[in-house]
C-alpha cells in the first residue's frame, strides 16, 4: 500500500488561538488558514474566538470584523460585497464559494477558511489565478465577424436567450478548483470557468468563428478532460451549470 | 529610500484602472498604435462597473422617436444646471455610437422583438423636453455593468493591450506642473514600479467608501482623486454625492432603477405611492435625488416602515413573474440573498444609499485635466475619466444610466485625444530622484506605523461622520460640526498603527493607503459643502433650502494640503459645443 504525504513544508499546523475579549455570550470559531511568504515557515492554521451577536450575516462580514477589530494581517480578496465581481472566492467548511453570499449561518459548527484548493497560494487566503487568466485569454473571448455596419447585430430573443446562463459567469474560480480534473492537469485542461466562456462565444448567434473555435477546443487535454464529475456545477455560487456547457460543446464536436 | 528596489518602465500611455472607462480607453490607445500600460489594483473584471445593473443611456431610438438633444436636456435637468453644456452634448450626441461599438464588441445587450437592442425607461428620461417617459436606457437585463466590463476585457486582450494587475498605485509623478507618469507597488512580489509615460489617464472611479453605508465596493477609495490631491491639483464639485434612492435597508446593495423602470413603486407605512404627491408627472421615476429626499422625508415625518420605522417598501410583486425572470434576475437573487425577500410576493425593504460621486479630477470634455491658474488651464500630460472625473456630464445630480455611457463616451475621448498629443516612442525625460522619495517617504512612513490607533478604527470614525454631517439633508450647524470632526480621524494618523510590515499581498497597508487617500476627499466634500450655501442637486441644504444661481452657478475647487483645504470656484460653461443645439438656460426644475 502506497502512503501519500503532504511534503513536509506544506504540512498546516496548528497555528496562533485569539481569544474572545468581548465577554459575548454568543462565541463561534474560526479557523483561517495562514501563510507568509516572507517567512520561511509553514502554513498554519490561526483560530479567532467570534462575538457572533455584533456580526452581519455573510463570511465575509465574519472576516472583516476579525480583520478590523482582531487581527488586521489576515489577507484575503474582496470588492463588491454582493457577489458580482467574484474576489472573494474560497472554500468554507470543504466547499467552495463567495464568502459575501455566503451566509455563516448555513454553515455547521466551527468554520473553517481555506483558500481556493489546488492553487499555488500567494498568501493567507489569496491564490494565484493567472494560469486560470491566460486559459481565459486563449479561448479569445470576442465577438468575431467581418459585418462593418454603422447599425447594430440583429439577434433574435431566441439567439440572445442562448446566452443566458453562460454570460453570468463572474470569474470566481470556484469551478475550476473544484474540479478533480482540474487539479491533476490544471496546465492543460481549459477547466470548467474557461470552457463555460468558450462556449458563451461559440454559441453566439453573431459569431462567425464557431467552427475555428469548436476546432481549437477540440483537443484531449484542453476539453476532454472533463469526466462530468459535476463538482463544477455544484460549485458555482451563481447557480450556472459549466458541466452542461461542456457537454454541449462535446455534443457539437460529435454531430459536427 | 534606497531600500526599496525599483522596477522602471516606458509607455506612450499609462491608464490607471481597469474598469468600464480605463478599458474602453485602453482599446483606442492600442488601436492607436501607442504602447499603453493599464495598471490595475484588482483583476479588471473584479472592477466596479460590474456591479451597474439597469443599463446605458443612448438616443438609439429603439423603442419609439428618440433626439441626443432630448437626453441632453435631460441631463442638463437632472444635473440641476451645474452641468457643462458643452460636455453634455458631446456625451450624448457620441452616446449612440458608443453603444453600438460595444454590442459589435459583443456585449450581450436584451432585445426587442426584432433583434435590435431592447432600451428601458430609466429615471428622469423623457421624451420632447420633459414632456413623457421614454425608452432611452439600453439594458444587458439588470446585469449591464457587467455584461460591459467583461467584454470590454475581451477587447483589450485583442488589442494586446500590457495589463499591471494587483499593482497599487501610489503617486503621480509630477515635474514643472506636468504629469510624468506614476508610481506604484506590486501587491505579487512587493517590488516598488516607476511608469514614465507621455500621457497618464486616471480612471480609478468613486470614493463611496468616505461613507458607513454605500452601494460601492470595499475597492472605490478614489486613489486618483487623492493621488490628484497630493500633487497639488483640485478636486471640483465633491459636496454632490447621490444617495440611490433604492440599496437593501441594513445591508445597501444596489437595487437597480431599472426596477421602477420596469414598472416598480415605492410605499410608505399607510401604503401610500408618496412619489405621486412629490413628483405628480415622473412619480417614481423622478430623478434618483428627488426619490431619494422624498423618502428621506417620509421616514423623517414618521410614515417608514419597519420597528424603527427607518425604510420603505419597494414593490415588483404586481409584475408578471416571466417579466422579472427576464428583466430582472440579478434584483430576485440579490433581495433572496441580502433581504431574504422573494420578490414574486413581497415588496424589497430599501432606503437611500451613497452610490456615485458626481464630483472628481476636473476635465474638459477632452478628457484633459483642468486646474485654475487666473483662468482655466489644462495639466499637461494628465487625463482623467469615468466617476474619478468631473466632465462635468452629471453636473449636482446624476441621470441613471448616464454613468456607463459616460465611460464609454470619454474613455473613448481620452484616447483619441492622447493620439492626438503623444506620438508613439517618444522620448521620456528623466525622473528626479526627490520625486521618487517624496513619493516613497509617505509609503515607508505608513507600513512603518507603530502607533496605536488602527486604521479600521480610523475609518469608521470618518464613515460614521460623513454619514451623519454629510447625509440626504444638510444645514449649516451639522455641516459646521463635519467639518471639525472630520479632521479628527485625519489627525489620528499622526498615531497610526500598521501591524503587517511585509510587502507582498500586505492589505493591512493596502487599507491604510486606501484611508490615506479617503479621508482626503471626505475632508474637501465636507469643506465643499458647508461652503455651498444653496440647494441643488444631490446638495440639499434645509437653511437653503433654494437654487441660488446668481452666487452658486459655479464648480466648487478644492486644493487640499493635509487637512487644510482651499476653496475657489469656476463657472460652469454656459455654451453648447456646436450649433447643433441651443443651450438650455437654467429653469425651474420640476418632475
Amino acid at each position: 500500500m502506497v502512503q501519500l504525504n503532504l511534503p513536509t513544508n506544506s504540512k498546516v499546523e496548528k497555528g496562533k488561538y485569539y481569544k474572545d475579549k468581548t465577554g459575548s455570550k454568543n462565541i463561534r470559531k474560526i479557523n483561517i488558514y495562514r501563510w507568509d511568504p516572507s517567512k520561511n515557515e509553514n502554513p498554519r492554521l490561526d483560530t479567532y474566538e467570534v462575538d457572533m451577536d455584533n456580526c452581519s450575516s455573510k463570511v465575509l462580514d465574519v472576516l472583516n470584523k476579525i480583520k478590523n477589530e482582531i487581527d488586521p494581517s489576515i489577507a484575503y480578496r474582496r470588492s463588491c460585497a454582493h457577489g458580482v465581481c467574484g474576489s472573494c472566492a474560497m472554500n468554507m467548511n470543504g466547499k467552495n464559494g463567495l464568502a459575501c453570499t455566503k451566509s455563516h449561518s448555513e454553515l455547521d459548527g466551527d468554520i473553517d477558511i481555506y483558500p481556493l484548493p489546488h492553487l499555488k497560494v500567494l498568501k493567507d487566503l489569496i491564490g494565484d489565478l493567472s494560469t486560470l487568466y491566460k486559459q481565459y485569454e486563449s479561448v479569445e473571448p470576442w465577438l468575431k465577424t467581418s459585418k462593418v455596419s454603422d447599425k447594430e447585430n440583429i439577434q433574435s430573443k431566441n439567439d440572445r436567450a442562448k446566452l443566458d446562463g453562460l454570460y453570468e459567469c463572474i470569474m470566481c474560480a470556484c469551478c475550476s478548483t473544484s474540479c478533480p480534473s482540474y487539479w491533476w492537469n490544471g496546465e492543460k485542461y481549459l477547466g470548467p470557468a474557461v470552457l463555460l466562456q468558450a462556449y458563451r462565444w461559440i454559441i453566439d448567434s453573431r459569431d462567425e468563428d464557431r467552427k475555428e473555435r469548436l476546432k481549437k477546443v477540440a483537443d484531449e487535454l484542453k476539453l476532454y478532460r472533463c469526466h462530468t464529475i459535476l463538482n463544477c456545477t455544484n460549485a458555482c455560487p451563481k447557480g450556472l451549470n459549466p458541466a452542461k456547457a461542456i457537454a454541449e460543446i462535446k455534443k457539437m464536436l460529435a454531430t459536427a | 529610500m534606497s531600500a526599496y528596489k525599483i522596477i522602471d518602465h516606458e509607455y506612450d500611455v499609462v491608464v490607471l484602472g481597469a474598469g468600464g472607462s480605463g478599458l474602453r480607453a485602453a482599446v483606442g490607445l492600442s488601436e492607436a498604435g501607442l504602447k499603453t500600460a493599464c495598471v490595475s489594483k484588482v483583476f479588471p473584471t473584479r472592477s466596479h462597473t460590474s456591479a451597474a445593473q439597469g443599463g446605458i443611456s443612448a438616443a438609439l431610438g429603439n423603442m419609439g422617436e428618440d433626439d441626443w438633444r432630448w437626453h441632453m436636456y435631460d441631463t442638463v435637468k437632472g444635473a440641476d444646471w451645474l452641468g457643462d453644456q458643452d460636455s453634455i452634448e458631446y456625451l450624448c450626441k457620441e452616446a449612440p455610437a458608443a453603444v453600438l461599438e460595444l454590442e459589435k464588441y459583443g456585449v450581450p445587450f436584451s432585445r426587442t422583438d426584432d433583434g435590435k437592442i431592447y432600451q428601458r425607461p430609466f429615471g428622469g428620461m423623457t421624451k420632447n423636453y420633459g414632456n413623457e417617459t421614454v425608452q432611452r436606457t439600453c439594458a444587458a437585463a439588470d446585469r449591464t455593468g457587467h455584461a460591459i466590463l467583461h467584454t470590454l476585457y475581451g477587447q483589450a486582450l485583442k488589442h494586446n493591450t500590457e495589463f499591471f494587475i494587483e499593482y497599487f498605485a501610489l503617486d503621480l509623478i509630477m515635474k514643472d506642473g506636468a504629469c510624468k507618469g506614476i508610481i506604484a507597488w506590486n501587491l505579487n512580489d512587493g517590488t516598488i514600479h516607476r511608469f514614465k509615460s507621455h500621457t497618464t489617464i486616471i480612471a480609478t472611479g468613486g470614493y463611496g467608501k468616505v461613507y458607513y453605508s454605500a452601494t460601492s465596493a470595499h475597492t472605490c477609495t478614489g486613489d486618483g482623486n487623492a493621488m490628484a490631491l497630493r500633487a497639488g491639483l483640485p478636486l471640483q464639485d465633491m459636496e454632490f454625492v447621490q444617495f440611490h434612492p433604492t440599496g437593501i435597508y441594513g445591508h445597501g446593495t444596489l437595487i437597480s432603477e431599472g426596477v421602477r423602470g420596469e414598472g416598480g413603486y415605492l410605499v410608505n407605512s399607510k401604503g401610500e405611492r408618496f412619489m405621486e404627491r412629490y413628483a405628480p408627472k415622473a412619480k417614481d421615476l423622478a430623478s434618483r435625488d428627488v426619490v431619494s429626499r422624498s423618502i428621506a422625508l417620509e421616514i423623517n415625518e414618521g410614515r417608514g416602515i419597519g420597528k424603527e420605522q427607518d425604510h420603505v417598501h419597494l414593490h415588483i410583486d404586481h409584475l408578471d413573474p416571466k417579466v422579472i425572470e427576464e428583466r430582472l434576475p440579478g434584483i430576485s437573487e440579490a433581495s433572496k440573498l441580502f433581504a431574504n425577500v422573494d420578490v414574486t410576493k413581497e415588496p424589497i425593504p430599501v432606503v437611500p444609499t451613497v452610490h456615485y460621486n458626481m464630483g472628481g479630477i476636473p476635465t474638459n470634455y477632452k478628457a484633459e485635466v483642468l486646474t485654475l491658474n487666473g483662468s482655466e488651464k489644462t495639466v499637461p500630460g494628465l487625463m482623467a475619466i469615468g466617476e474619478a472625473a468631473c466632465v462635468s456630464v452629471h453636473g449636482a445630480n446624476r441621470l441613471g444610466s448616464n454613468s456607463l455611457i459616460d465611460l464609454v463616451v470619454f474613455g473613448r475621448a481620452a484616447a483619441k485625444r492622447a493620439a492626438e498629443l503623444v506620438k508613439p516612442g517618444l522620448k521620456h525625460d528623466e525622473i528626479n530622484k526627490n520625486e521618487t522619495d517624496r513619493c516613497l517617504d509617505r509609503f515607508d512612513k505608513l507600513r512603518n506605523s507603530e502607533g496605536s490607533n488602527p486604521t479600521s478604527e480610523l475609518r469608521l470614525s470618518m464613515q460614521k461622520t460623513m454619514q451623519s454631517k454629510c447625509a440626504v439633508f444638510r444645514t449649516e450647524k451639522t455641516l459646521k460640526e463635519g467639518v471639525d470632526e472630520i479632521r479628527k480621524p485625519y489627525d489620528g494618523m499622526d498615531s497610526l498603527s500598521v501591524k503587517d510590515k511585509s510587502l507582498i499581498f500586505n492589505t493591512d497597508l493596502v487599507e491604510t493607503l486606501e484611508f490615506d487617500n479617503l479621508i482626503r476627499q471626505a475632508i474637501t466634500t465636507m469643506d465643499s459643502a458647508y461652503h455651498r450655501k444653496e440647494s441643488r442637486g444631490a446638495h440639499a441644504r434645509e437653511d437653503f433650502p433654494k437654487r441660488d444661481d446668481e452666487n452658486y452657478m459655479q464648480h466648487t475647487l478644492s486644493w487640499c494640503n493635509g487637512s487644510k483645504t482651499k476653496i475657489n470656484y469656476r463657472p460652469v460653461h454656459r455654451s453648447t459645443l456646436t450649433n447643433d443645439v441651443q443651450y438650455f438656460p437654467p429653469q425651474e426644475r420640476v418632475y
